[in-house]
């Protein structure tokens, strides 16, 4: 056994009223990927900021190759070795790759900046990394697959013993994934340490050595990757059984509701299909591939190109956003935070928006009725399981599943035939997870249409009755039954026959 | 974020305070121990009363300003919209005092209502260039100001216009209803109106939802786009208002009202706990603030401060009030 990398025992991080980590043991070896896994506030993060230097222990100890250690800042920790790709970018969009990765540390002539040096040395970075991106291009114009590998070219330079990854794969088309795999399999051979964080577990079984569980804080357990398997991880990770977590959902032959002809928006090709009352109909696809651009176009949120949609027998294909909420369409964005919720606000404040819109029980026309969107917040907040607590606590104090909830509980304030759920778990623990697919069932069940589309391809495959497949801007294919499997998604998620752009 | 801050009582408690109201009641305590220190003659009744009338046209235009505020931009142009106003409803009255001679108050209502017309084109001009060329509101309001203050001037050549129906000053300006100044009733019911329809309405309740997240907001059926356009044409208009009641005040048509009132009006809005991030603000705080910025002011007559230097303590204070709203939004984003 190699001696450790890095070590820490009995980490603990307090702060008010929340011990975010308890007492946790975890080590890393070199050479090897370590993954820490876990739900949103199981404490990957404070783990992490701790090992990064962005944030001190509360007690317990990080030893260092033997060393005991105390971090003041991400400097000291770079100091020794240790670099990390935080999720939040750090790169300023106006400036240009160069100029991002030497900030603070630019090639000089004399006074002045070499800019000819930053980018000649820039270009031989990405070289030996094998990442194709021009060093002279201004940040904001990358994707931001680009922008992680320009990160995680920043954090390249030095002596570098530990790289801590979080959540890097989170925005990167599968291409990508195996470029930045190829990467890390490079440094391990170097005999770098690597910390990684995701929630993919599809990804493990091909980088991770070791994983170790956090639960509320506290270590479950570190496993071998060989020796355990999805189920087990997710029994850990959770306290229960996957079996538990993707509710069965009953079909019903519904009418078609929605009718989706021809539909075009800019980086999608014309795309039909129907959406029937009581069935969950799944949309899948990479990141890029068009699905959730078409269904913001049907919604009016993004430049319609042609085509037409019908809503029950009316035409909605020019409607303004709102009309077509007002018509029964309830779109879920998938960004609660830029898009979905106040975060200044309350929950009630939040859920009362949309009776308020819908005029629930008005008495005098454009007078709100408080007491009844008081009544009618209340109930909804009972049906999404929001603790009584969290009801008029400002939504930016919420944890991501609980904002995932009052996100949800928007839908219900307002009579609905469609539910369109983009990404409805992006960043969401399992347990919020669990109660969010019971909601879409419900849902189902009671003869509402639920369109679900989402990058997570076990939820689709779980919760739908019938499918889309989107790749390159259009529709791959459309499957239902036994078609539905992991291996015949994936071969249409690469089809390349349509990718004439 | 250190243990000593949370487990002090007296310390948390006027954290909390701090988080729900703002800055205003500290402020205001420290003004009434200050002034009651530098002028005995400053906590008298009659002060006081003084302070309440003169506070008069500050509270309708911050009530104006709130408003554009909680929805997410804010008003430069109100001072001008006040100019505006004066001018317009002055030449009114003097015209139409010469059409009908016999029926003054037919002519003061025609000259207020050109007023308010006026003022009604420029919080029109704002919404649109605000909701849907989406200039930024910065430079949309301070463009109309520098439009609507010219054209001011350009209509009076610069010198004031008199010569209206003296019954117009006898009563808004100078006349008392039921004992009580007639401003002073004006504004309470202006108040009362704006309580309901911020707190109660449903153009209310969209105009605090569009400031909150304008996407989120678009994302529940509300029409964002009209929903700004009224918030700017209400502030226009209220402050419209403030320039007749100012008019009747000063007997005659002035183009240069309202000169600092922008300013003030923000910084009333900003102290009394509205934010600049739109979204949050309460009525009855902004009325206390505007009150306090009068109070000060009156306050700094009576310590005999410098004109020049109350401009230099009142643009020091809003910045103060900036400050701090800064630090209790950052507060209420973490969990205060």
């Amino acid at each position: 056994m190699t001696s450790p990398l890095i070590k820490t025992t009995g980490l603990s991080k307090q702060y008010p009223g929340v011990l975010a980590l308890d007492a946790v043991d975890f080590d890393l070896v070199p050479g090897e990927v370590h993954v820490l896994f876990g739900e949103n506030g199981a404490g990957k993060s404070t783990l992490i900021s701790m090992l990064a230097g962005a944030n001190t222990p509360s007690s317990g100890t990080i030893e260092v190759e033997g060393e005991a250690v105390r971090f003041g800042s991400v400097a000291d920790a770079q100091g020794k070795g240790i670099y990390t790709v935080f999720q939040e970018f750090s790169l300023i969009p106006t400036l240009t790759v160069a100029q991002n990765i030497f900030l603070g540390w630019e090639p000089t002539k004399g006074p002045f900046i070499d800019h000819r040096a930053m980018r000649k040395r820039a270009a031989e970075m990405f070289e030996e990394l094998d990442f194709p991106i021009d060093p002279s291009a201004v940040t904001a114009t990358l994707s931001r697959a680009q922008q992680q590998m320009v990160e995680i070219t920043k954090a390249f330079h030095g002596d570098m013993k530990v790289l801590i990854l979080d959540e890097p794969t989170a925005s990167l088309t599968d291409r990508e994934v195996d470029h930045l795999f190829d990467f890390i399999e490079t440094l391990k051979a170097k005999g770098v340490g690597i910390v990684y964080i995701s929630h993919r577990m599809q990804e493990f079984s091909r980088i991770a050595d070791r994983i170790t569980v956090l639960r509320d804080g506290a270590l479950i357990g570190t496993v071998a990757m060989a020796d355990t398997d999805d189920a087990a991880l997710v029994e850990m990770m959770t306290g229960r059984a996957i079996s538990e977590i993707y509710p069965r959902i009953a079909q019903q032959d519904g009418a078609v509701v929605l009718d989706v002809a021809e539909v075009r928006t800019a980086g999608t090709l014309p795309c039909s299909f129907e959406v029937r009352a009581g069935e969950v109909l799944g949309v899948a696809g990479l990141v890029g591939s068009g699905k959730s651009r078409l269904f913001r176009s049907v919604m009016g949120l993004s430049p319609r190109l042609g085509g037409t949609v019908t809503l029950g027998d009316r035409d909605i294909s020019q409607a303004h956003t709102r009309e077509i909420i007002q018509a029964g369409v309830y779109y879920l964005s998938p960004d609660r935070k830029s898009e979905g919720l106040d975060l200044a606000k309350s929950s009630n404040a939040n859920l009362g928006v949309n009776p308020m819109m819908a005029r629930l029980e008005e008495k005098l026309r454009g007078f709100v009725n408080w007491r009844a969107i008081g009544d009618k917040t209340e109930s909804i907040a009972d049906r999404v399981e929001l603790s009584t607590g969290y009801r008029n606590k400002l939504v930016s104090q919420l944890s991501g599943g609980n904002q995932q909830k009052v996100l949800f509980g928007k839908a219900f304030g307002q009579d609905i035939d469609v539910y369109i759920f983009d990404e409805p778990t992006v960043g969401v623990d399992m347990g919020t997870r669990a109660a969010l697919y019971l909601l879409i069932k419900e849902l189902a069940e009671a003869g509402k249409a639920v369109v679900m589309i989402s990058s997570d391809l076990p939820e689709v495959l779980n919760l739908s009755h019938r499918m889309l497949v989107f790749a390159h801007g259009k529709i791959t294919a459309e499957l239902s039954g036994d078609e539905m499997n992991e291996d015949t998604v994936l071969k249409y998620f690469f089809d390349e026959s349509g990718a004439t752009a | 974020m250190s243990d000593a801050t949370t487990s002090n009582p007296v310390f948390g408690a006027i954290r909390n305070l701090f988080v729900r109201v703002g800055v205003l009641p500290f402020f205001l305590g420290i003004a009434l121990v200050l002034f009651t220190i530098l002028s005995d003659k400053f906590l008298t009744m009659q002060n006081l009363m003084n302070v309440a009338r003169q506070s008069v046209y500050l509270v309708l235009v911050s009530m104006g300003q709130m408003i554009v505020l909680i929805s997410g931009g804010f008003d430069l142009s109100v001072g001008t919209a006040i100019a505006v106003t004066s001018v317009v409803s002055a030449l009114g009255m003097v015209w139409a005092v010469g059409v009908f001679p016999e029926a003054v108050w037919l002519a003061i209502a025609m000259g207020a209502l050109m007023g308010f017309g006026a003022a009604l084109l420029i919080g029109a001009v704002n919404g649109l260039g605000v909701a849907y060329f989406e200039v930024s509101p910065f430079i949309m309001t301070l463009g109309v100001s520098s439009v609507a203050a010219g054209l001011a001037l350009f209509l009076t050549g610069g010198v004031p216009v008199s010569g209206m129906p003296f019954a117009f000053a006898d009563t808004f300006g100078f006349g008392r209803w039921w004992g009580v100044p007639v401003p002073v009733v004006v504004a309470v019911i202006c108040i009362v109106l704006m309580w309901v329809f911020m707190s109660r309405t449903r153009v209310g309740t969209q105009i605090y939802a569009v400031g909150g997240n304008i996407k989120a907001a678009h994302l529940s059926a509300i029409d964002t786009k009209k929903t700004l356009m009224t918030a700017y044409i209400v502030c226009a208009l209220i402050a419209s208002l403030t320039g007749l009641l100012l008019t009747a005040r000063v007997e005659s048509g002035e183009a240069n009202l309202g000169g600092t009132i922008a300013l003030e009006s923000i910084a009333a809005c900003v102290i009394a706990g509205v934010s600049l991030r739109g979204g949050i603000g309460r009525v009855e705080n902004v009325v206390l603030g505007a009150f306090f910025i009068v109070l000060v002011q009156n306050g700094m007559n009576l310590a005999q401060v410098s004109s020049y230097m109350q401009m230099v303590l009142l643009g020091a204070l809003l910045i103060l009030a900036v400050i701090f709203d800064q630090m209790r939004y950052r507060m209420i984003m973490s969990g205060g």
